[in-house]
């Protein structure tokens, strides 16, 4: 043990103060006490480990004698067996590589079995050509620290066990949302006679419901009927409002497939059920298809409440936007009027209908620019001719390339009439 | 997938020598074999490279599911090989590399010439009949040390190791960062290496293969590097005068010479 003040004065100091004698008082911590009685573990070993020397606050807390250390331990004999793995592993290494080592945690295990926590530095004494002679250890007492220390451990082990929690919920989240949204849309489109089709919806972000929606269904023998619409807002009622635009165009088409009064019939559904509280409303397209087996023309008619221009590819290499000024929002007003459009589709013709999250994509380096009508029209131009799927290929590309600029969902639904002439899918 | 950069490989020495190949264990990574390279680029081809999970590895590469089976650790090393076009190679592996070389040697037998097992153990804990020196205990508390190290490493070391140009000051400040590890790789990798039993790989090994001990080591003890030597048909079995688990760190010059003179003999 460590007793201090036990000495006299050597030297002999009657005539100085009573302050002065305070302070050679502490002039007798010498070297070799402040060594041996440190408040913290000395210890030499050879470059073997071997311990050469070690201090009595050490040997205190192993509660072992010097006889039974010196000459006859290693330092790794001290330790836990899972330090002494550590030691091995990284400790040893590391001290080789660095020729000190600092601030390292871990276990002696003291001759009473009880374990108590230390930080360990080391560093290497080299002789005057640079070989390694012996290597000198600090053990300090790390037991408040320690405890501490798991507690924090603990904390971040709950953290990062919630954040676990956390990604595994938003992944059932997204899974479920994924679900929901498919159940929006048509699984696949209908084989149409004399047609081809392709759809895309995108996904602004898989954390929210978007609003887009599109359809296409057989009406009856002659006559198939699309419609492509954007829902305001995002969300779950955003959603419920989609789902209620889609069975309502669809039983307003087999009562009565004139384009406005469809459209009509729903501006009257979404009015009556949202004008109250919390107003909502979309713009969509509506049209029927009536294919002519006979020409191989196809006949459009349709009806815009609110929604950016259909475009229409020609055989011919030209892509044209389809005029339906001064259709009004749906559900908005209690009476609406929509505008009618009528086109023909010729062999290698295609009808293009899509979302605003194509149009308002944000693009430049610094993602300000919008993309705009004028860039799709060029787009579109480049695209005529071609087969649907192609187009949509071609456009899903152009979404990708938009990457984090995609601000919305976007839904794009092409209806072509084929070709022979026509050139080949890409 | 650029293997090169994922498993940060390091080709040296003598181009037209054959080639050795040098694979860490746990606890480091390439640096490891500081002191063994100058023995060896004169002579031969040396190939260096971080498992990955380990070193300047690439960590976004990391599998759970790959490296919880040493078998995922070998395919970095047929990886590494098959990208090299290595054939015939001397494989020098420290403690469980040794092992992984062993199954490396299965899975691609033309890669692997012969094998240098380092400190090797085939298994670490204690079975019946077999004495590994550890419980799995004793594996717990060493999984705990390596926790009670890595306090704050995330915040601290992780932007060092990903390059994090706008800290440049973390990567002098941080004394012991040369053999740093994301700690939950690390773990993956301590648990792997710990829980792993390869005994029964040893007997199909049918290369030149030499075993090299330390007189002192505690995690692999003399008895282990002897079960080793008689497991494998045809190995030799050679104890350094080496305090330690890591002789190529502790005795660089007895190491070097072992491996050099089975090099020479297979030439």
């Amino acid at each position: 043990m460590c007793r201090t003040g036990q000495q006299s004065d050597p030297h002999d100091a009657d005539d100085e103060k009573t302050s002065d004698a305070a302070f050679a008082a502490l002039l007798e911590d010498s070297a070799e006490e402040l060594y041996e009685c440190a408040p913290c573990g000395y210890l030499s070993t050879l470059m073997d480990g071997t311990i050469a020397k070690i201090n009595t606050t050490l040997l205190d807390w192993l509660g072992l004698n010097r006889e039974a250390v010196v000459g006859r331990m290693r330092f790794t004999d001290l330790l836990t067996v899972g330090g002494r793995l550590y030691h091995e592993t990284h400790f040893a290494p590391l001290l080789r590589m660095q020729g000190e080592i600092g601030g390292v945690a871990l276990e002696i295990r003291k001759a009473d079995g009880v374990r108590m926590p230390v930080l360990a530095s080391s560093v290497v004494k080299h002789g005057a050509t640079g070989e390694p002679l012996l290597i000198r250890t600090t053990l300090f007492d790390a037991r408040d620290r320690r405890a501490y220390e798991e507690e924090l451990l603990r904390a971040r082990r709950a953290a990062e066990e919630a954040q676990r929690q956390a990604e595994a919920d938003r992944a059932r989240l997204q899974d479920a949302l994924a679900a929901l949204q498919s159940s929006l849309l048509p699984d696949t489109l209908p084989p149409i006679p004399g047609m081809e089709s392709a759809a895309h919806y995108r996904t602004a972000s898989p954390d929210r419901l978007g609003g887009d929606f599109y359809d296409v269904f057989r009406l009856d023998a002659a006559r198939f009927v699309f419609f492509l619409g954007d829902v305001c807002g995002k969300g779950p009622q955003a959603a419920a409002v989609t789902s209620l635009t889609r069975y309502t165009l669809r039983a307003a088409a087999l009562h009565d497939p004139d384009p406005a009064s469809a459209l009509t019939t729903l501006n009257r559904v979404l009015h009556e059920r949202y004008s109250s509280g919390d107003p909502r409303y979309c713009t969509a397209i509506f049209g029927t298809l009536e294919p002519d087996p006979v020409t191989g023309q196809v006949t459009v008619h349709l009806a815009s409440g609110g929604h950016p221009p259909a475009l229409v590819l020609r055989a011919d290499g030209t892509a044209d936007f389809l005029p339906t000024p001064g259709g009004l929002l749906v559900g908005i007003l209690p009476t609406a009027r929509f505008t009618p459009a009528t086109i023909t589709l010729g062999p290698g013709d295609t009808l293009l209908l899509y979302t605003d999250g194509l149009t308002e994509a944000r693009t430049g380096e610094s993602r300000t620019d919008l993309y705009g009508d004028e860039a799709l029209r060029a787009f579109a131009t480049d695209q005529a001719g071609r087969y649907p799927q192609a187009v949509m290929k071609a456009l899903t590309g152009l979404l990708d390339s938009f990457g984090d600029g995609l601000d919305d969902d976007t839904a794009l639904l092409a209806l072509g009439v084929p070709a022979s002439g026509s050139r080949e899918p890409a | 997938m650029d293997v090169q950069r994922r498993n940060n490989v390091t080709v040296t020495g003598n181009p037209h020598g054959p080639t050795v190949v040098l694979a860490h264990g746990f606890g480091c990574d390439q640096n490891m074999w500081r002191l063994t390279v100058p023995a060896l680029v004169k002579d031969y081809r040396v190939v260096l490279f971080d498992y990955v999970g380990s070193g300047r590895s690439d960590l976004s590469a990391f599998s759970e599911t790959r490296y919880a089976s040493l078998a995922g650790y070998a395919q970095d090393v047929v990886d590494v090989c098959d990208v090299l076009d290595l054939r015939g190679v001397v494989f020098v592996g420290h403690s469980v590399s040794a092992m992984i070389g062993v199954l490396a040697a299965q899975m691609a037998p033309e890669r692997i010439g012969a094998l240098v097992m380092v400190a090797p153990s085939p298994r670490y804990i204690d079975d019946e009949g077999y004495r590994g020196g550890f419980s799995a205990e004793d594996i717990e508390e060493l999984l705990d040390s390596m926790e009670l190290n890595y306090l704050g490493w995330s915040a601290a070391m992780a932007p060092v190791i990903m390059g994090n140009a706008e800290r440049p000051e973390l990567g002098e400040e941080l004394a012991n960062s040369f053999c740093a590890t994301d700690p939950a790789m690390a773990r993956v990798f301590a648990r792997t290496t710990f829980l792993s039993d390869s005994r029964q790989d040893l007997n199909k090994v049918s290369v030149p293969t030499l075993v090299l001990d330390c007189t002192q080591d505690a995690i692999a003890p003399r008895e282990v590097g002897a079960y080793v030597h008689q497991a494998i048909p045809g190995s030799t079995l050679l104890t350094l005068d080496a305090t330690g688990h890591c002789p190529h760190m502790s005795a660089p010059e007895a190491t070097n010479e072992a491996i050099t003179g089975f090099l020479a003999g297979l030439r």
